[in-house]
């Protein structure tokens, strides 16, 4: 189990015990009327301490929930949310659908591809941005929009895109990943 | 009268954040009004007689809906705050939920009471993280200080609220999908009947809310429903939240009256065009699932009915202008793209409708078009419309017959020019 988590979790990120974690999935667990209702909110924490949701993950939020593997399976290749394999340490979700197409959001795609010779699915070298593009993310006020890790970094142009990813670029590894 | 704003009323006030905050600013006393005063029939009624009306998209009586609920009977009932807000276009309930939680929750807490409900969720979509944080932090405030659980505020009333949080799919916005996802199952939606008010999660009495919708309730209550129906016009009662987004100066959200028209919220509300040298082309009313209206169109108030009477529908209200340089058939494509990503793939003819749709924009705008595939586009939504379980596929099917209606000059013209006559292209 350990050596698949390694395998799937390049980046180790909380390093938190499988003991641990289900623990804390049993208290998730608790606040529904029936196991399984909290399988999402599972995943999700499985994710955010493990950075992806590796083929043990997904069995243990099972045994947690009281699913089989395949059911849990099923979610995770279901809802875009969650990640099998670890995105970069900062994960660009650019807003493809209208209103930000509409203010820009082709500019932004095109001066990250050019800036980091990344396109949609794309990871740059060093593993520092991935580069996805999502559907509408609902701040369609305030387009276009980017989704870097938890955050929303709304109203971007081509010159404010470049000065968060040279902050980005210049901050030192921290513990992170969606989810 | 002035319109007076209540939903936002709250909005670049920070203070609110907190428990405190949020009653100073007049918070929880509808709340404590409902538990003291009144019974659950009797706030059920009053949302009955207000005539609030679904602000997710179909616009149906709450208060209605509310009364489809069984009361009394074996299994437990449970309500659900939609706050999977995800319609292109939308992003309301968003700001309602950054700036003013605790109305949010007050929302949720007197409309469980009216359903003698014990155990209500908010099911937030998964992208919005800071926005659940928010919640969860004031959830946790009115946990600790005997807001919520047992003998809540001094009443004999229980109740417990759960965030759930989605994870990525617009689907789950449909509330029979929703139900399935908060059951820990795929976002697929349910065949009716039964109806969620019969069977909905846990097998049990389930009434599924708006987000905007419940935030609406507290001030049925502290107000009453005449000072609600005060506002707007008959049969579109009370404040709504307007979403403009696109080609305008100032795009936001707007709380407004159901008397406005299109024109104003774009010309006076929105600030009017980004470009002044160029003019409006196409505005979406309602979010990208409703049919397109033409720049000659934009005089008619937007209300649920008027605009059902223009051939549209009001949605959730996220409007989206486009000026004269957007190409109509990519941006059709664009939103045709949406749909076959999000398709849940239980239907064929959503399934595969969407995706042969989106194949098909794409060969028109690239020049490789022939006069055939105009016909085709309808023929194609036809073919999906009212023949899936859930009104995605619907969704998908309406702007694409309408754009087509309304602009098929421009449609032609990709098939003659072998390729888009615009410079500017929505999508790369």
């Amino acid at each position: 189990m350990s050596s698949d988590r390694r395998k799937g979790d390049p980046h180790g990120k909380s390093g938190i015990s499988d003991e641990a974690l289900r623990r804390e999935l049993e208290e998730i667990v608790a606040e529904y009327p029936e196991k399984r209702a909290g399988a999402l909110m599972c995943l999700h924490r499985a994710q955010r301490h493990r950075g992806s949701l590796s083929l043990a993950s997904q069995v243990l939020v099972g045994e947690v929930i009281g699913s089989s593997p395949a059911h849990v399976r099923e979610l995770v290749s279901f809802y875009t949310l969650f990640l099998e394999e670890s995105p970069g340490r900062y994960h660009l979700q650019l807003c493809r659908t209208l209103s930000c197409q509409l203010r820009g959001a082709r500019d932004l795609k095109d001066r990250i591809r050019r800036r980091l010779s990344i396109g949609p699915g794309g990871v740059t070298e060093d593993g520092l941005f991935q580069l996805t593009e999502v559907e509408c993310l609902g701040s369609c006020d305030s387009a276009p929009v980017i989704q870097i890790n938890d955050d929303y970094f709304e109203g971007l142009d081509g010159d404010m895109l470049d000065k968060l990813l040279d902050e980005l670029s210049a901050r030192p590894p921290a513990a992170g990943g969606q989810g | 009268m002035a319109f007076e704003k209540v939903l936002t009323r709250n909005v670049g006030n920070p203070a609110v954040l907190s428990l405190a905050g949020y009653e100073a600013a007049g918070g929880y006393v509808a709340l404590r009004k409902a538990l003291k005063e009144m019974t659950p029939i009797e706030v059920t009624e009053e949302v009955q007689k207000s005539g609030l009306r679904g602000r997710g998209g179909a616009g149906f009586p709450t208060g209605v809906k509310w009364g489809f609920v069984p009361r009394g009977g074996e299994r437990p009932v449970y309500l659900i705050n939609n706050a999977d807000e995800s319609e292109p276009g939308t992003s309301k309930d968003r700001l309602l939920m950054t700036h003013d939680p605790h109305l949010v929750l007050e929302g949720t807490m007197i409309s469980a009471y009216a359903l003698e409900c014990h155990h209500a969720f908010i099911y937030i979509r998964g992208e919005y993280v800071r926005e659940y944080e928010i919640l969860m932090a004031a959830l946790t405030e009115l946990r600790e200080k005997g807001y919520l659980g047992r003998g809540m505020l001094g009443s004999d009333y229980d109740l417990q609220v759960t965030m759930v949080r989605g994870a990525g799919a617009y689907i789950c916005g449909e509330e029979t999908a929703l139900m399935n996802s908060l059951e820990g199952r795929r976002g697929e939606p349910r065949l009716k009947p039964p109806f969620p008010a019969q069977r909905g999660i846990f097998g049990s009495p389930t009434n599924v809310n708006n987000t905007e919708t419940l935030a609406n309730v507290p001030f049925i209550i502290e107000r009453g429903a005449d000072w609600f129906t005060g506002i707007g016009k008959e049969r579109n009662t009370g404040p709504k939240l307007y979403c403009v987004s696109g080609h305008v100066k100032n795009p936001g959200i707007f709380e407004l009256p159901m008397t406005i028209t299109c024109n104003e919220l774009i010309q006076e509300h929105a600030g009017g065009m980004l470009r002044p040298d160029h003019a409006i082309k196409a505005f979406i009313p309602g979010g990208s699932s409703v049919p397109v209206l033409r720049a000659d169109e934009l005089d008619v108030i937007m209300s649920y009915d008027d605009l059902a009477e223009a051939g549209t529908m009001l949605g959730s209200a996220g409007g989206i202008v486009m000026d004269d340089t957007t190409c109509m058939v990519d941006a059709l494509r664009n939103l045709e793209a949406f749909y076959a990503h999000e398709s849940c793939g239980q239907c064929t003819p959503c399934r595969q409708g969407c995706g042969w749709l989106h194949g098909l924009l794409t060969r028109l705008e690239n020049g490789g078009g022939v006069d055939a595939d105009i016909p085709l586009i309808t023929e194609l939504a036809d073919n999906i419309e009212g023949h899936t379980i859930c009104p995605l596929g619907d969704a998908a099917a309406m702007p694409a017959r309408a754009m087509v209606a309304k602009f098929k000059d421009e449609f032609r013209a990709h098939v003659a020019r072998k390729g888009c006559p615009l410079r500017d292209k929505v999508t790369a």
